[in-house]
């Protein structure tokens, strides 16, 4: 009986909050980013009064979870600034634009779907660099959550779409951050190692995009080293064979001199701002996204199921695996170049075990098999990992043990196996 | 010649380290079919769990209630180490691989590298960041044989690590513990209709891997005698490189390859310049591996994985 009344209770509360949550749930994608774009606005106009009378000194960085964690006294200030700032106005403004969104959303898929998104993708731009804008930290915190994404997803296609256990992200990623590196800093940079800059900083709108993609390049030529043992080997060999390659890898850019050795590369030319970064990470998720919607994204399920049964059916499986890894570490070395560039110094050892098991983690927190689970995964670890930052160490202990957790309750991840259908996101809720 | 020999006793006793850890990871893969990610940080509870045990008996005998010669004392660690590291590999298993053990298997990977990351963590939390040395529990005796320089150190390590890995092979293959481990690693479904617990002896076989870790970290810490929270992740994954190139799930490979890695590292460092190390060792494993993409002494590559 006491059971009874209990599920009935709890069954009252989600009810209540399914009751609130009700009129938004017809709220369209462009209802939400208006709103957003309205917040982050209204921080910029208001924002650092309102803290001041709030008596919090300063605009709270990451939604106040880290002056709550600081000083516990801000804790209802710090709320109270989120509510006003970001939680009020968004509900009010995705409310009352409810029907003209809808409306709006639905005139907009007329015209071509590009449209649309493209027009979805501005309001995220702006919003985000408007919230980016207020200091530096959060725009250093936003590029490095971006390229995160486009990190865990390159890793999420092999070790979630092809099902092997890949440990070579952090060789990929020191591939194209060296390769890109090489360029901006012999031509664009005066530095110790390459002398002068020989051309004009002015010139990076053009040249920037080319040291990308050959880093990008260099990695997936790279990542041969592994494709092709794939052939033969599969599971924890192919996992200790990535292992090596990471280590290799470390250990040759060590080795290399020319390019500073165990003491890195620095003074990158400041090239990748945050609209740069955007960009980049876009066109990296929608490939993606493409990619394992495609045939070949099907071929890849095919081969982590069942590698004997997908080649009777014709896939021809040592092409998909080698074009999967090709791919995928195009795109972490294009993360990579654009980590080194927002970082600015690059040195061997940021490419180690810790590296690997970061972005192993953001891969599984998020979700096997899922674009969604990875940007949720890159987004919801890189922000836990900076709010508890004040915990300094315990918070080492704090997000394993988060992680244990969802794998325990969820072991493929928060997120896994669901399609990112760009449709259905962008499309009216009625 | 004599510098080869010299690298060779070097060699060994680099191995022996590798070795007594890769059996660890061998162990659990043949039972579970899995690799447990945080046995090099349980190597480095081993080193500080040893640690204490030595300082604590180090104090007794300097306070004079009881006289114990310094080669007791260290024994007395190895036991007293292995026994408590084992209940500590026990503990991960129950929280970290007892739940996930119908999930994905590179689910379990993960729970296995955050409990690395915890027990580090913990560590640096509960004891700060200074580095800790090891007592000196044995005067450093060198022996010159034909112009090789042994020490009774060196002599020692390499003993005991033959020693525990004799007794493991006599477990396995004699006792009947042994004999329900090896059942269980051939097939897990049915053993527990025989009457195997399967639990327990999954947590025996991590409580024996962890033992031998602790052995390990302990001679570890006689040869090179400082200590620190992240000393295990390093050695750690390359003894996991050593099982699966010795095989995975082969006890005999493991030791072997644990043993071969030392040699390779070793011998790479004295011809080239030691920076190469890393670089020269795992492009030969990578050669190896392309060649025998079953490691050295494993089975081929069946349907029984179920990544």
């Amino acid at each position: 009986m006491a059971v009874k009344t209990n599920t009935s209770t709890t069954g009252a509360k989600t009810g209540r909050l399914a009751k609130a949550w009700q009129p938004f749930t017809r709220v369209s994608m462009l209802s939400w980013l208006v709103g957003a774009f309205a917040a982050v606005i209204l921080e910029q106009l208001v924002g650092r009064p309102l803290a001041y009378m709030l008596g919090l000194g300063k605009i709270p960085v990451l939604f106040g979870f880290v002056m709550m964690l600081k000083t516990p006294l801000l804790i209802p200030s710090a709320i109270v600034y989120v509510l006003l700032i970001y939680i009020f106005p968004i509900a009010i403004i995705a409310r009352l634009t409810t029907s003209v969104g809808n409306k709006l959303s639905a005139w907009l898929l007329r015209y071509p779907m590009a449209v649309s998104a493209l027009i979805h993708l501005i309001l995220l731009y702006g919003t985000l660099q408007i919230w980016g804008s207020i200091n530096d930290y959060r725009n250093l915190v936003l590029r490095l959550t971006f390229i995160a994404i486009l990190v865990t997803l390159s890793l999420n296609i092999i070790n979630g779409y092809m099902g092997e256990f890949s440990c070579s992200t952090p060789g990929f990623l020191a591939l194209g951050a060296y390769g890109a590196s090489v360029i901006s800093v012999s031509m664009f940079a005066n530095d110790n190692l390459f002398g002068p800059a020989i051309f004009p900083d002015s010139w990076g709108v053009f040249v920037f995009p080319l040291a990308l993609l050959l880093g990008g390049i260099i990695a997936a030529i790279g990542s041969l080293v592994v494709a092709i043992p794939s052939f033969r080997t599969r599971g924890d060999y192919l996992a200790i064979i990535s292992l090596a390659f990471t280590f290799i890898v470390k250990s040759f850019i060590e080795n290399l001199e020319v390019v500073g050795g165990p003491r890195g590369l620095s003074s990158q030319p400041d090239w990748a701002n945050f609209t740069v970064v955007f960009i980049w990470v876009t066109l990296g998720v929608w490939i993606m996204n493409n990619f394992v919607r495609s045939t070949m994204g099907k071929a890849l399920n095919a081969v982590r199921d069942n590698e004997v049964a997908a080649d009777a059916m014709t896939v021809n499986t040592r092409r998909t695996k080698m074009v999967a890894f090709m791919f995928s570490a195009f795109w972490a070395g294009i993360g990579g170049g654009l980590f080194a560039h927002v970082l600015r110094y690059v040195n061997p050892a940021t490419f180690g075990l810790q590296k690997l098991a970061e972005v192993l983690a953001m891969v599984y927190f998020g979700g096997l098999n899922s674009v969604y689970g990875s940007i949720v995964g890159a987004v919801g670890f890189n922000l836990l990992s900076e709010a508890l930052r004040p915990l300094e160490i315990y918070k080492w202990i704090i997000i394993p043990v988060l992680l244990i957790l969802v794998m325990i309750f969820r072991p493929t991840g928060l997120i896994a196996f669901k399609e990112f259908d760009v449709h259905a996101i962008i499309a009216p809720k009625e | 010649m004599v510098s080869f020999f010299q690298n060779l006793v070097n060699a060994l006793q680099w191995g022996s380290f590798y070795a007594l850890i890769a059996l660890g990871y061998s162990m659990v893969y043949g039972i579970l079919m899995l690799f447990n990610f945080a046995h090099g940080d349980i190597f480095m509870v081993g080193a500080y769990i040893g640690f204490f045990v030595a300082t604590g008996l180090l104090a007794l005998t300097v306070s004079g209630s009881i006289a114990l010669p310094g080669w007791l004392v260290l024994l007395l660690t190895i036991i007293i180490a292995m026994a408590l590291n084992s209940i500590v590999g026990m503990l991960v298993e129950r929280i970290g691989y007892r739940p996930l053990r119908d999930a994905p298997r590179a689910s379990a990977a993960i729970t296995g590298l955050m409990i690395g990351i915890i027990l580090e963590t913990g560590n640096l939390a509960l004891l700060g960041a200074q580095r800790l040395s090891f007592p000196p529990l044995i005067a450093t005796e060198t022996y010159n044989i034909a112009g090789v320089n042994v020490t009774n150190k060196k002599i020692m390590i390499v003993g005991v690590a033959l020693f525990l890995m004799l007794v493991l092979h006599l477990f396995i293959t004699k006792t009947k513990w042994g004999m329900a481990m090896r059942a269980m690693a051939y097939d897990f479904a049915i053993i527990p209709l025989m009457g195997v617990p399967i639990n327990l002896i999954a947590a025996l076989t991590f409580g024996l891997g962890s033992a031998l870790a602790a052995a390990a970290g302990i001679l570890y810490g006689v040869a090179y005698p400082i200590l620190d929270p992240y000393m295990g992740i390093l050695i750690g994954w390359k003894a996991f490189v050593a099982a699966i190139l010795g095989g995975r799930g082969s006890i005999l490979g493991a030791a072997f390859a644990g043993f071969l890695l030392g040699f390779i590292e070793i011998f790479t460092a004295t011809i080239f310049p030691s920076t190469f190390r890393d670089l020269i060792a795992y492009s030969i494993i990578l050669i190896i591996l392309t060649f025998r993409p079953h490691g050295l002494f494993g089975e081929a590559y069946s349907a029984r994985l179920r990544l």
